[in-house]
């Protein structure tokens, strides 16, 4: 049975002070009208916003400043990323070229890739879609068969993703191809490229979620051209890559603040003094809370100590994802509730948009199920 | 993590591992087991003469999840509290078994006469109340919160058991109290509850560990249909459910472990034991239901962790008890106060490292 960890971290003082420079930046921004807290999420879209906190250097915190970084550490890069998630602000433009797609080509990258591409991303102008799911291939990645064949100057790429969120609004897509055939080993092979998006070589189509939202779609690629430079790694290497990045993915507070709105507006809806029965309802989705951001934090602290801890990852994204699916359905019951993504007020509205996107939690980067199996293996089960 | 702690905790886990305490005296007292613990010196292991040796209260008090582990049947967790409390307060501490009565609901009080005290009312459930050399109690009086210690052996004790045979006994109590035997209670301190509620979190978090480790070594050795169990996606993923809440519980447990001489103890520690008693109901379930039939009989030692886990989830304030505490907390700031809340609790400059 493998151990797994959850070490205490402290803050440091430069992360408390940074929290306060967060807060008042974005109490500002709700001042003037700019965000409306309950009906966003970290999936909400808002290019003039990233723009923003490009400027205010809240993107890209880690890395170095040649690539337009700002050299802090994974604590202070936490406390923006979870302020931003509890204040309601639209962070989806930039979250997952931040997140993971930046660090990736940070670490594995071609120079001239670091180079040309990390500056845009920090700057908040420049944003990235994964394109790892296929039709066939879910969560059985390394069934994927979108393929890359070297050509004068690089790699002729075709096949089809799906479930690809904001492709047809980023820049950049990060797809993972197959470069080899499949042999016994299944995880050889597969290779990640950096593709453009915006020609014509890469149709995007949407697919309307089950509200009548637009973020995923389908990304075929007809012979699109991806030049030398924009492979990330060795040839081959994707699957250790790719696995090499969930503890980033799967362990920072966007796996367990996604209906905190909703949170927010419940306790305004049980108003100062709720009874007995309420009071212990809210404060067991407390105690879950506060116990999640020690998880979380101790992650980001092993991050910041260079280790992998994927196992710790896996467990922060299985409790987190099953407490954000849980807020709404326990939300409804306390407060009589008339849910309605248009509803004119508040709970009502942070009530719908939980209720209708709650399925994608346990979904979305992993899904529950093999969580719960990287989980049995840590356990020695498998 | 300290190589002092290291070697302080490693020791305490083989002797816990290796403690009989089913050899008992005339009265039903495991005498000879805790006579190890003494020769350790663990019952002052928590006395803030002990921290000078470079143990910190949290190193100190994780002897309490090994407690839980080997599911010890002794109050060495609550000796250890009551020690801590006894000097601070400037009483004498002991290295016999002591024991704290606190209940969420207030049942004892302190009324003042003439120039000593009266202590009346009824001690409810109190951890091995008729072994133990001295009864520690928090009591609020007209003149504040006073730290209490009563003689054990002066009590009628009415002999009872929680569901795991642990004693938990009832006495009436009316009893003339000097001064000097009810100082007030240790300043900045948890209160004696809290304290309960801290030492229970932590027991519990070591029941669990016993208890999946248990149910992963079964799964790996019980063969049905040609393979053992725990190839199984259906046993896999109660395990992994399980690995879940045994990891909240801990991380939540510890956190509250290391703020106990920080402003905000009764936040963290509320939130402990709030979130370890809920996982405390679900590693239980999953542990029997893995074992299936194995793990209910009476000489499996499944139960031995179970059976407390059940207890301890209600001792000190159940889950209810406390999440309402949190609860009163949330609603007082009102939704836009919540994170703002949190983060200053939980980032709390005075916690110890």
């Amino acid at each position: 049975m493998q151990a797994f960890r959850f070490d205490p971290v402290a803050l440091p003082e430069s992360a408390r002070q940074l929290r306060r420079e967060v807060r008042d930046f974005l109490a500002e921004q709700i001042s003037k009208g700019g965000i409306t807290p309950h009906r966003n999420s970290w999936g909400s879209y808002d290019a003039d916003f990233s723009a923003l906190c490009g400027e205010r250097g809240y993107i890209g915190m880690r890395w170095p400043k040649r690539y337009g970084g700002h050299e802090k550490s994974a604590l202070e890069r936490y406390v923006v990323t979870e302020e931003m998630l509890a204040a309601g602000a639209p962070v989806g433009a930039h979250w997952v070229a931040d997140r993971q797609s930046g660090a990736n080509i940070l670490a594995h990258g071609s120079e001239q890739a670091k180079q040309e591409i990390l500056p845009e991303i920090a700057a908040g102008q420049c944003f990235f879609a994964i394109g790892m799911s296929e039709p066939n291939s879910g969560s059985d990645l390394a069934a994927a068969t979108t393929r890359a064949e070297p050509t004068e100057g690089g790699w002729l790429i075709n096949g089809t993703k799906i479930w690809t969120s904001s492709a047809h609004r980023a820049h950049y897509l990060i797809a993972l191809a197959r470069t080899a055939a499949k042999t016994e080993d299944r995880h050889a092979g597969l290779t990640q490229f950096i593709v453009k998006l915006g020609g014509d070589d890469v149709k995007v189509r949407p697919i309307y979620n089950l509200y009548g939202g637009h973020d995923f779609n389908e990304v075929v690629f007809d012979n699109t051209f991806v030049p030398a430079h924009r492979v990330i790694g060795k040839e081959g290497d994707g699957w250790r890559m790719v696995t090499g990045e969930l503890a980033f993915e799967r362990s920072g507070p966007d796996r367990f603040l996604s209906t905190f709105q909703l949170l927010r507006q419940l306790i305004d809806a049980l108003g100062e003094q709720p009874d007995r029965r309420d009071r212990a309802a809210l404060g067991r989705l407390v105690a879950h809370l506060a116990t999640l951001r020690t998880m979380s934090t101790s992650v980001a602290g092993m991050l910041e100590r260079g280790e992998s801890p994927n196992l710790e990852a896996a467990l922060v994204k299985d409790i987190g994802t099953t407490f954000e699916q849980e807020i709404p359905e326990i939300a409804r019951l306390l407060v009589e509730a008339r849910p309605g993504l248009e509803r004119g007020d508040p709970f009502n509205e942070a009530l719908a948009r939980a209720v209708l996107t709650s399925p994608s939690f346990t979904i979305r980067g992993g899904t529950r199920e093999i969580l719960r199996g990287i989980i049995a293996k840590g356990l020695g089960l498998r | 993590m300290s190589e002092l702690k290291d070697i302080f905790l490693s020791t305490c886990d083989r002797l816990l591992g290796e403690l009989n305490t089913t050899d008992a005296d005339d009265h039903g007292w495991p005498r000879a087991a805790w006579q190890r613990l003494v020769e350790l010196g663990l019952p002052a292991a928590l006395t803030p003469q002990h921290g000078d040796d470079g143990l910190s209260v949290a190193d100190a008090l994780a002897v309490s999840e090994l407690c839980g582990y080997h599911t010890l049947a002794l109050p060495l967790p609550e000796t250890l509290v009551a020690n801590r409390l006894l000097a601070l307060a400037g009483l004498p501490i002991g290295d016999q078994p002591l024991t704290l009565a606190a209940t969420a609901g207030e049942t004892v009080r302190l009324d003042r006469e003439q120039d000593h005290w009266r202590l009346h009312g009824e001690l409810s459930a109190v951890p091995w109340g008729r072994h133990a050399d001295a009864v520690v109690l928090q009591v609020e009086s007209d003149q504040g919160s006073r730290l209490v210690r009563i003689a054990g052996a002066g009590l009628a004790w009415r002999a009872a058991t929680n569901l795991a045979d642990d004693p938990r006994d009832d006495a009436s109590v009316d009893l003339r109290v000097e001064d000097s035997q009810c100082p007030p209670f240790p300043a900045g301190s948890p209160s004696l509850l809290e304290w309960g509620a801290l030492i229970r979190a932590l027991q519990m978090s070591g029941a669990m560990r016993k208890t999946l480790k248990l149910a992963v070594d079964y799964a790996n050795e019980r063969v049905q249909f040609g393979r053992p169990i725990a190839r199984f996606q259906a046993i896999q993923h109660q395990l992994a459910v399980a690995a879940g809440q045994l990891a909240a519980a801990t991380a939540a447990a510890e956190d509250a472990a290391r703020r106990t001489d920080g402003r905000d103890h009764g936040f963290s520690i509320a939130v402990a034991k709030a979130r370890v008693g809920e996982a405390a109901g679900l590693v239980a379930a999953i542990g029997h239901q893995v074992h299936g039939a194995m793990g209910y009989t009476r000489e499996h030692t499944l139960h031995h962790g179970t059976r407390r886990l059940w207890s301890w989830r209600d001792e000190y304030g159940n889950e209810s008890f406390w999440q309402t505490r949190l609860g009163t907390l949330a609603a007082s700031g009102g939704g836009d106060g919540l994170w703002a809340t949190l983060t200053a609790l939980q980032d709390s400059s005075e916690e110890q490292q």
